[in-house]
């Protein structure tokens, strides 16, 4: 029963993100890569990278981008060989062009927009003035029995 | 008196009397009930449905009519719905309990050897059960302004009802029609499926009812604004009635996204506590939209301005809160926590989503000028400074919003397949909370109306020293050039400092033992005020300290190994299998070491569920103030010893710690006398305040 339990436990013991084996003796070129796998999407997992998942497919890419690394690629290269393989899909940080650029200016855009509301409501609302408008200053002549000037 | 069922064999085995005696019949009509229990549970769902759609109707009608009774039928209506609920949901509990596997759902998420904690939990655990809860929620919420709600106009009161149930016909329409939770299966299996393991967890079990109480509670807030919309009319009194709810929902929220991350954190293995995931987005939407509606509130009911706004953010909350559930429910997005996702679910939600905001925003377009504002006030004023805070918050939840659904809008409209992850969020969202940091202290002082900003000034810039000062500290400290630390130690000091300044103010310019009293008898209002402001310091520098400083050390052990990881030295002195109730697990024994003295002893496992067929990962922590040790063994490796990660996370628990005062700062403001119930008539007859 117990060597049953131990297989069991074996067999269903998934991979582990990042594996001591898979480090990079350098340690500047692993914590590059490190820094690297965290901006790359494992492919067949929901939402996850390269660098948390446990799928086997995230390890193969973990190691495929050291060997670039290795290699001499620099961080640019690493990541553009890797969409060059994968395709757009793998970047976690959406580069900044065509469609894109939507995703990337629409808050900052939004934000001057919203400043400029803001700011048009505080000043309306500042407006109005210490003392009376002169339509009032019109109805008050007219209550005192007085004609308008 | 015979029986009106003989079931003297099965429901009474040991009676012995040859007319059924008053016992058997006892115990016959039990068996009776318990079997019909789920109809009768089903029932009552069908029932509160069928009252929900005239709740919908009649008070509305009678509202525009002004006809009380027609009114009046509002109460009675929105407290049985919501029994009716309740009593369905403890029947399916019953289910759960008793694992009844006649019913496919506890068949489907059960299992006889799971522990009675996870039995129960398990009842949200899945869709359909997670919805009814969502309903006897909602229910709630509408008996709750039926019951308190006598300060209130009764015409506003029926309308604000009859929106309410008309956001509950919509749910029990999709309850029923495609998440039943009551429907039997003709062979009951001989033991269930099992909840999925990772839900299995005292921090994931609360953290749904948390988090469907903030969801649901802006409903009200969103029923209060339609029913304004249609009265054409928005006042200080408004405001009041309506920030009570939108606190309560904001607290539930902050609680139940802290557990969500706490539970993240812990469980899934590399101490992370947050990762712009779809689910976790549709969370954070609402809690910040209904953060900027909290604080507009305000401007409205001291000030009578901004009327038009909160209105809009009011719609928007609950808007948000249904786009939530639309991304969980439809797995639109994929994520990894959608444990339901079925496109024709999703497409329902999509509809209610479409009809209720849509016809919001309608109704807004027309009536939103009718909402006049009255206050004035200058440049420099609190009014300006809390249209800051809106403005930040709202555009952070449209950072989220458009990076959240992003990935969907480029591959319908462009064809391309992105992705939108982390990097990108901590880049475009963190400006935003950075921006609100530092306006904070600043703006909670200003004066309503008129303030100076030199006064202001004033009373903060010692705090400014001390923020700049701790960062250089901080600077000087650490190893490495990371900016990131030493920010959030400014920021951190800069937000809580703020905050105690603005305690210290408002104690006048007594002696300090006269200020020190005046405080504690500050109205409880301010020190929510204040404790919510402290939260949100302590979690920024939490946030900040742990990314920043943050050691880890992934390397192969062999039993017996000694390694250092900072200034703690670790041990791994055993590795065993056991057997658990319903998994086996694989457990290290590590031992960790300061010096000479031992400070602990860590069991990290690695799990295997086989009724469900999944592992997980349980990572061992010692918490501590200053920081969490944080280990995680893996798998053996092919040379002998086993891989294992150590973590040392400074500042780790600052951040739900921060939460949580945030939460606490909700509770105070909440027990502030102006908006406990009856405010409004207890006004009338004002008492004396006892002396504390």
């Amino acid at each position: 029963m117990k060597r049953l339990l131990v297989i069991l436990v074996f067999l269903a013991s998934p991979l582990w993100a990042v594996d001591p084996k898979e480090m990079l003796d350098d340690p500047v070129l692993e914590e590059r890569a490190r820094a690297l796998s965290q901006e790359l999407r494992c492919p067949v997992c929901r939402n996850e990278s390269i660098d948390e998942s446990n799928a086997a497919l995230a390890q193969e890419l973990r190691i495929v981008l050291r060997e670039r690394m290795v290699a001499g690629d620099t961080d640019e290269e690493a990541l553009e060989f890797m969409v060059s393989r994968y395709g757009e899909f793998v970047l976690l940080r959406p580069d900044a062009r065509g469609a894109n650029l939507i995703l990337w200016l629409a808050a900052p855009a939004l934000l001057l927009i919203a400043l400029g509301i803001g700011w048009s409501t505080i000043r309306a609302r500042r407006a109005a003035p210490e003392g009376l408008s002169d339509a009032e200053k019109a109805e008050l002549e007219k209550i005192l029995g007085r004609d308008a000037p | 008196m015979p029986c009106r069922v003989a079931l003297r064999s099965e429901g009474a085995p040991n009676c012995t009397a040859e007319e059924g005696c008053l016992l058997c019949c006892l115990a016959a009509e039990w068996v009776i009930i318990t079997l019909m229990l789920i109809e009768l549970g089903h029932f009552a769902l069908i029932l509160a449905f069928g009252i929900a759609i005239v709740q919908m109707i009649v008070p509305m009608v009678g509202a525009h009519r002004g006809n009380a009774g027609w009114m009046a039928m509002a109460e009675p209506a929105a407290t049985a719905q919501f029994l009716l609920t309740a009593f369905a949901f403890a029947v399916l509990t019953w289910g759960f309990v008793t694992s009844d596997f006649s019913l496919q759902l506890v068949y489907l998420n059960s299992h006889t050897d799971k522990p009675m904690i996870y039995k129960i939990t398990g009842v949200w655990g899945n869709h359909e059960g997670s919805m009814l809860l969502w309903m006897v929620i909602l229910t709630l919420f509408g008996a709750c302004a039926a019951w308190f709600g006598d300060g209130l106009p009764a015409r506003l009161r029926a309308r604000v009802l009859a929106v309410q149930a008309s956001i509950a016909v919509a749910f029990f329409a999709f309850v029923l029609f495609t998440s039943n939770p009551f429907l039997r299966l003709e062979v009951p299996p001989l033991n269930g499926r099992d909840l999925n393991p990772l839900l299995q967890d005292p921090g994931l079990a609360f953290h749904p009812p948390f988090l469907y109480l903030g969801y649901v509670g802006l409903s009200m807030s969103f029923s209060f604004a339609i029913a304004a919309l249609i009265e054409g009319r928005v006042d200080a009194a408004w405001g009041r009635w309506v920030r009570p709810w939108t606190l309560a929902a904001w607290m539930f929220l902050t609680i139940g996204i802290a557990l969500g991350s706490w539970w993240a954190y812990y469980e899934l293995g590399w101490g992370g506590f947050w990762f712009w995931d779809p689910v976790e987005n549709a969370s954070f939407m609402p809690w910040l939209i209904s953060a900027a509606l909290l604080h507009s509130a305000i401007v409205v009911e001291k000030r009578e301005a901004l009327k038009s706004w909160t209105i809009l953010l009011a719609i928007l909350a609950f808007g948000f809160s249904l786009l939530g559930a639309f991304i969980v429910r439809s797995g639109v997005l994929t994520s990894v926590h959608a444990f339901a996702n079925d496109p024709a679910r999703g497409m329902l939600i999509l509809i209610i989503l479409a009809v209720f905001l849509g016809g919001a925003l309608t109704l807004f377009a027309f009536r939103a000028h009718a909402m006049e504002s009255k206050g004035v006030f200058s440049t420099v004023s609190r009014e300006s400074g809390l249209i800051l805070n809106n403005i930040l918050l709202s555009v952070s939840c449209f950072v989220v919003f458009i990076g959240t659904i992003w990935p969907l809008v480029s591959e319908l409209l462009f064809d391309r397949t992105v992705s939108v992850g982390p990097p990108f969020f901590d880049a475009a969202f963190t400006p935003f909370m950075v921006a609100l940091a530092i306006a904070l202290p600043l703006g909670s002082i200003l004066a309503w109306k008129r303030g100076s900003l030199a006064r202001a000034a004033k009373s903060v810039v010692g705090w400014l020293v001390v923020a700049i000062a701790m960062a250089g500290l901080a600077y000087a400290i650490q190893s490495g050039n990371s900016a990131l630390g030493p920010i959030g130690v400014a920021l951190g000091v800069w937000v809580v400092g703020g905050a105690l300044a603005d305690l210290w103010m408002r104690s006048g310019r007594d002696s300090i033992p006269q200020r020190l009293r005046r405080i504690t008898r500050l109205p409880r209002a301010d020190w929510g005020k204040a404790t919510a402001h402290i939260g949100m310091g302590v979690t920024i520098f939490g946030i900040a300290a742990m990314m920043a400083w943050e050691q880890e050390d992934i390397r192969i052990a062999q039993i017996g190994d000694s390694w250092d990881v900072g200034q703690f030295e670790f041990r791994l002195d055993s590795v065993n299998q056991f057997e658990g109730p319903n998994y086996l697990t694989t457990m290290a024994d590590i031992s960790v070491w300061q010096g000479a003295r031992q400070i602990g002893d860590l069991h990290p496992e690695k799990r295997f569920y086989p009724v469900a067929n999944m592992p997980t990962t349980e990572a061992a922590i010692i918490n501590g103030v200053l920081r969490d040790i944080y280990v995680v063994v893996g798998d053996p490796q092919e040379g002998g010893g086993w891989a294992v990660r150590v973590y040392l996370k400074p500042f780790a628990n600052w951040i739900w710690g921060g939460a949580m005062l945030m939460a606490l700062g909700g509770c105070f403001s909440l027990s502030d006398r102006r908006l406990r119930i009856g405010a409004a008539s207890a006004k009338k007859t004002p008492k004396a305040v006892p002396a504390e």
